[in-house]
């Protein structure tokens, strides 16, 4: 008896220090109570800011999370900081306890064993994800594997005004003309932005003859040949953009308010509904209208993922499930909020749960999901860091 | 009791809170630029890190850029300064100037940065009110004003901020240096106002002010957040891309990222002894001219240029401050618009609760931090005057030493090392980061008023029977309020608009006003950055107007201590 | 030894170089006048019997007040009073607050309210307890800067030119009631000054210190 009663005394201790299974909903629920959750997400967008302090105050009603915004300016800082605590030793309760992440970072993290997981596919809300129709188990064409859980769907869209520009146009080699017409009217963000190198990767999906290439890594004996239609594409359009291509805006965000201003009269976005809601927020005049080229653009899914040295997991994979649920799922798309994409599948859904989406306005500039197009793949992350540092060095240093 | 075994021991005390953290800094520094990072497995010492920073094709430029945004602005803000004095010192335009240093310190430079850049923009407030009526623009021309590649704009932006703090530092020197009388005798031998002041009076008081203008050019060659609003981005400045490269996840990066942190060390090193040397130079110069003997016939010229610009500096920290507020109330507002098609509450609605936190944060550690600065500071000079140690010209070096060492280069090795010793980040330790620069700043602002005290008070009052400790609370600090509120403004307001130590040892979990600001920098969303502007300048701005009210409040029937 | 003060071969020196000699007995009631120019260390003198000698002097030698050796006491040990040129009234406190600061510790708040309500009477300024010190006039600010003094019950009492800044009317008036309190009081007095008709009207011994070659 004596000797039973140590064991358990023993075991106690090791079994709450073990990681919260996340199939057993119960008890990570449980777990999660009283948890505080720091999620690093990017924080240069302030109606996403807005959209993350609504999460927090949901999740702590209904499970008693405290969720906690890290504005980023850049995910990087966040995949550092665990890999600093790693080399540092600290295992048990890193500084972070979710990123909002996708991409070369995440390749990154899952190589060097920084996740949490696989939890992903375990969570409740998985259940009404749209797994077979999204991109939301391959990330940048890297397997998640479930360490990451999706929470939103974004795709390129051209953004303009109509008062300066009526036309759309369908094709980059379209674009380069009507820059070389109206000089200084474009820019896109400076890579290695997000939103700066997508655009670099978009031109190359649309001018090379078979994409496909990009699926694969890249190697140092097909990159030279592969981006050198991008390159020349590039010293054609640099001349012609604002500023002459010696300054570009920072970020996506950044670009809005040039609009507002009648710097620019064409600038590009991740989010579908990003123009409405600026719209409905004074940022943006109410002639602004969205585009996407005739052979489509690229899409990809937002994920979270969870650190393996956070001290609130539980807490984390019910924020995670949360975003996944259908109700944050209509709020993100509804364009007066977010304006993002969903990854829900809409059969997967009840018809109440459903009739919310109907009944979202998609927003004066947003495009129907129909008109939304192809959705191109995202190339192989390799690409994605091997242009941002050709730029940099091409046209990231003044001439 | 207490006292007079803890007073001795507070001068130590004070160096090892505003040296510490510096000397550790740069021990977190040196190492990992020579490729020693135990942590990560590797052993210097190797000279690869700087190898691979020399690859960089944007070095050169950011160099060139540091060096001359550094040494442009301050020989800028000097030059203003000195004509500015040379010429009014002594009249009222002169002391409406006066009046307004108070508030235009108190703007951190993070808002005042903004405000510039919502002014002089192409589609900025400026070209607005000239639009389309003066100019004929329907759109705002595509030039490049902000963020041009050779930092002129960067440069405006830090000149508005320095001239006054060096009038301010110039003023207190004036005090010191008995000025009136060689400007009187000056004129009274034909030369011009503003010669004769320039010839007698500049040289003894540029020795006074000597050390604050090598701060500002310490500051000036590796500030973050300036850079970060208005300097290029192709390429960044040496000392953006050294916070970049330190939070790379790659540790390649990371090495690189600690040389630079070193060559940037050195390059604000040469500079110090390119401007020493270049005082030299100007020292010869000027006896030739003296000795010339000229009058100074375009006097009148310089001292109207001197005021215009002297002006225009006010204007443009005042007006970006107005402009911030526009923004923060606008609905929608395009150009050529002068003002915003509707105003609006809800920016300040929707951004109010992340303000208020916010503002909480930096006032908690404002506060803080401030307290113990004056504290320290109360006890050193206590300490001088009691023991009767006092501060040789060595010690003051030791004072300005943190403000000399550009930040870049000691707080990410701060950071790193720890990390390495496993402390954890969050309040406190950004707390004793700002410190380090409180410190010396509280120190500068309540020295002279302190030690100019009359010690005589002080015999009386021991004769009278009162123990020294008594004197002191008694006696000394209440008759000291006024200078004691100043410095904790001075103090406050250093604190508010840190930003690198903020961000870098608070680990991302602390979240004052000027990080969210310069965080939303990046976003553009130009109602958001006007309600933080206007908050984070608030913040500062208040212990200012307290530190003028509530002595004039204390001292309403103390006619004695009301015209200080 | 026993009452009055007594300077025992006191020898101030500066960097090494002496600066003066004094070796004097002042009896209790008496008053013992310093004279000498400019420079000559006067002022030192007197910082050195009331503890607060700069540190760029050193002395030698003994001061004694009523039978105690003072000379390595505390400062505010001494019970030395002392009235400088300036008034020197603390300006945040009100005139009856400035004469609260030196009243001795003990008795309850309305014996000590009578005790500085008598001393304002006694030089003529009854209720002016609650007034600002900067709204006095010369000769009322002198009257009070020398009842603080005597509040504290001190065994001795030094003035460092302290008439000088008065004018000629105001100063035999004031300089006769200074010295009237003082003998009341059975204070040894020492007084350093080089207006001549200052010592005189003391009456007592005068030392003229030289500068030393």
């Amino acid at each position: 008896m004596k000797h039973l009663a140590l064991l358990a005394a023993l075991i106690a201790p090791v079994a709450v220090l073990a990681d919260p299974n996340p199939a057993d909903w119960d008890a990570v629920k449980a777990e999660a109570k009283g948890q505080t959750v720091y999620w690093n997400a990017w924080g240069g967008s302030t109606t996403t800011n807005d959209f993350l302090a609504w999460v927090g105050s949901r999740v702590a009603a209904d499970y008693g999370v405290t969720l906690e915004h890290v504005k980023l300016t850049n995910t990087a800082d966040a995949v550092t900081r665990v890999l600093a605590e790693k080399q540092a030793g600290e295992d048990d309760d890193g500084a972070i306890d979710m990123i909002w992440i996708n991409g070369a970072n995440f390749a990154a993290m899952k190589e060097a064993d920084l996740l949490f997981g696989p939890y992903a596919e375990q969570l409740p809300n998985w259940a009404v994800v749209d797994a077979a129709g999204k991109t939301v188990q391959t990330d940048f064409t890297v397997p998640t594997d479930g360490y990451e859980s999706p929470w939103a769907m974004a795709q390129v869209v051209f953004v303009h005004d109509t008062a300066d520009m009526p036309e759309r146009f369908g094709s980059m080699a379209a674009l380069l003309e009507w820059a070389q017409a109206n000089p200084g009217r474009f820019s896109y963000p400076q890579p290695p932005d997000f939103l700066g190198t997508t655009f670099l990767k978009q031109v190359l999906v649309d001018i090379l003859p078979d994409p496909s290439v990009l699926a694969v890594e890249a190697t140092d004996e097909n990159y030279e040949e592969v981006t050198a239609p991008l390159w020349a594409y590039l010293d054609a359009l640099t001349p012609n953009l604002w500023r002459e291509g010696k300054a570009y805006p920072a970020t996506g965000t950044a670009m809005f308010p040039l609009i507002a201003d009648d710097e620019l009269d064409l600038s590009i976005s991740f989010s579908p509904g990003a123009a409405s809601t600026a719209i409905a927020n004074f940022e943006l005049p109410e002639t602004v209208r969205t585009f996407v080229l005739d052979k489509g653009t690229i899409g990809n899914a937002s994920f979270v993922t969870i650190p393996y040295n956070s001290g609130s997991k539980a807490g984390a994979m019910v924020v995670a499930n949360f975003l996944m649920s259908p109700e944050a799922q209509a709020r993100a798309q509804d364009p007066a909020i977010l304006g993002y994409g969903t990854v829900l599948d809409m059969n997967a859904i009840t018809a109440e749960e459903r009739a919310v989406f109907d009944a979202l306005e998609l927003g004066v500039a947003t495009l129907t999901p129909a008109e939304l197009g192809t959705v191109q793949a995202e190339p192989h992350p390799s690409w994605a860091t091997r242009l941002a540092d050709d730029w940099t060095d091409r046209y990231g240093v003044a001439q | 009791m207490k006292s007079r075994r803890l007073l001795p021991v507070l001068p130590l005390l004070t160096l090892l809170a505003m040296l510490g953290p510096v000397i550790a800094g740069l021990y977190g520094t040196v190492l990992p630029a020579f490729g020693h990072l135990p942590a990560a497995g590797l052993t210097g010492p190797t000279l690869s890190p700087f190898f691979d920073l020399f690859d960089w094709a944007g070095l050169p430029r950011a160099i060139m850029l540091s060096v001359g945004v550094g040494v442009g602005a301050t020989a800028i803000a000097l030059t203003i300064v000195a004509l500015l004095t040379a010429g009014w010192s002594g009249t009222p335009a002169f002391r409406f100037l006066e009046r307004l240093l108070s508030p235009l310190l108190s703007v951190p430079h993070a808002a005042a940065a903004f405000g510039l850049a919502f002014l002089i923009t192409p589609s900025g407030w400026i070209s607005r009110a000239l639009s389309p009526a003066m100019t004929g623009w329907d759109r705002p021309p595509d030039l490049l004003i902000v963020q041009d590649p050779w930092g002129l704009t960067m440069m405006t932006g830090l000149v508005i901020k320095e001239v006054p703090f060096l009038l301010l530092i110039t003023l207190a020197a004036l005090g010191q240096a008995d000025t009136r009388r060689s400007a009187a005798v000056a004129q009274a031998l034909g030369y011009g106002r503003l010669t004769g002041w320039l010839k007698t009076v500049f040289p003894r008081v540029y020795a006074q002010i000597r050390l604050p203008v090598y701060v500002v050019l310490a500051y000036s060659m590796s500030v973050v957040d300036v850079a970060v609003i208005l300097g290029p981005n192709t390429p960044a400045s040496l000392s953006v891309h050294i916070v970049k490269l330190m939070s790379d996840p790659d540790i390649a990066m990371r090495l690189q990222g600690a040389a630079a942190a070193l060559v940037q060390l050195g390059l604000v090193i040469g500079a110090l002894v390119f401007w020493r040397i270049g005082e030299g130079v100007v020292a010869r110069l000027g006896q030739r001219w003296i000795m010339g003997g000229g009058r100074g016939k375009i006097d009148p010229i310089m001292c109207i240029l001197a005021l215009t610009a002297g002006g225009i500096c006010a204007f443009a920290v005042l007006a970006g401050i107005v402009v911030l507020g526009v923004w923060s109330f606008a609905g929608f507002w395009s150009f050529p618009d002068f003002l915003p098609e509707q105003f609006i509450l809800r920016n300040w609605m929707r951004h109010g609760s992340g303000t208020l936190a916010a503002l909480g944060e930096t006032a908690l550690i404002a506060g803080c931090v401030t307290l113990m600065a004056l504290v320290l500071t109360i006890g050193c000079l206590e300490a001088e005057y009691r023991y009767g140690l006092s501060i040789s010209a060595r010690g003051m070096w030791m004072l300005y030493l943190p403000l000399l060492i550009p930040q870049t280069a000691f707080l990410p090795g701060l950071q790193t090392l720890m990390l390495n010793i496993g402390a954890d980040v969050g309040r406190f330790p950004v707390m004793l980061a700002h410190l380090v620069f409180v410190l010396p700043y509280v120190f500068l602002s309540l020295a002279d008023p302190f030690r100019a005290w009359d010690v005589r008070m002080g015999t009386i009052a021991n004769a009278l029977g009162a123990r020294p400790d008594r004197v002191l609370w008694r006696v000394r600090l209440p008759m000291l309020l006024r200078p004691i509120l100043t410095a904790a403004a001075v103090g406050l307001s250093v604190s508010v608009g840190q930003y690198l130590a903020t961000l870098l040892i608070g680990g991302g979990r602390v979240a004052t006003l000027t990080t969210e600001a310069v965080a939303l920098a990046s976003g553009g969303d130009r109602r958001a950055i006007g309600v933080y502007g206007i908050m984070q300048t608030g913040a500062a701005l208040i212990p200012f107007t307290l530190a003028l009210v509530v002595p004039a409040i204390v001292w309403r029937n103390r006619k004695g201590l009301r015209h200080e | 030894m026993n009452k009055g003060l007594t300077l025992r071969d006191v020898v101030i020196t500066k960097g090494g170089a002496p600066l003066l000699r004094v070796s004097h007995e002042v009896a209790a009631g008496e008053v013992l006048s310093i004279m000498g120019p400019s420079g000559v260390g006067k002022s030192t003198l007197l910082a050195f019997i009331t503890g607060t000698l700069a540190p760029d002097f050193s002395a030698t030698g003994s001061v004694w007040l009523d039978g105690v050796d003072i000379t390595h006491a505390p400062a505010h040990q001494r019970r030395v009073g002392i009235l400088f040129q300036d008034d020197l009234l603390f300006p945040h406190l009100s005139v009856g607050a400035n004469l609260a600061f030196g009243l001795r510790a003990g008795g309850t708040k309305s014996d000590r309210q009578a005790k500085i309500d008598a001393a304002l009477t006694e030089v003529g300024l009854e209720g002016f307890a609650g007034r600002d010190p900067a709204t006095l006039s010369g000769g009322q600010k002198a009257r009070v800067a020398l009842m603080r003094m005597l509040l504290s019950e001190p065994c001795g009492l030094l003035l460092d030119e302290p008439f000088s800044r008065l004018d000629t009317a105001l100063r035999a008036q004031v300089r006769a009631l200074v010295f009237a309190r003082a003998k009341a009081r059975g204070l040894p007095v020492l007084m350093v000054t080089h207006d001549a008709e200052d010592a005189e009207a003391a009456g007592g011994d005068i030392v003229t210190l030289t500068p030393s070659p």
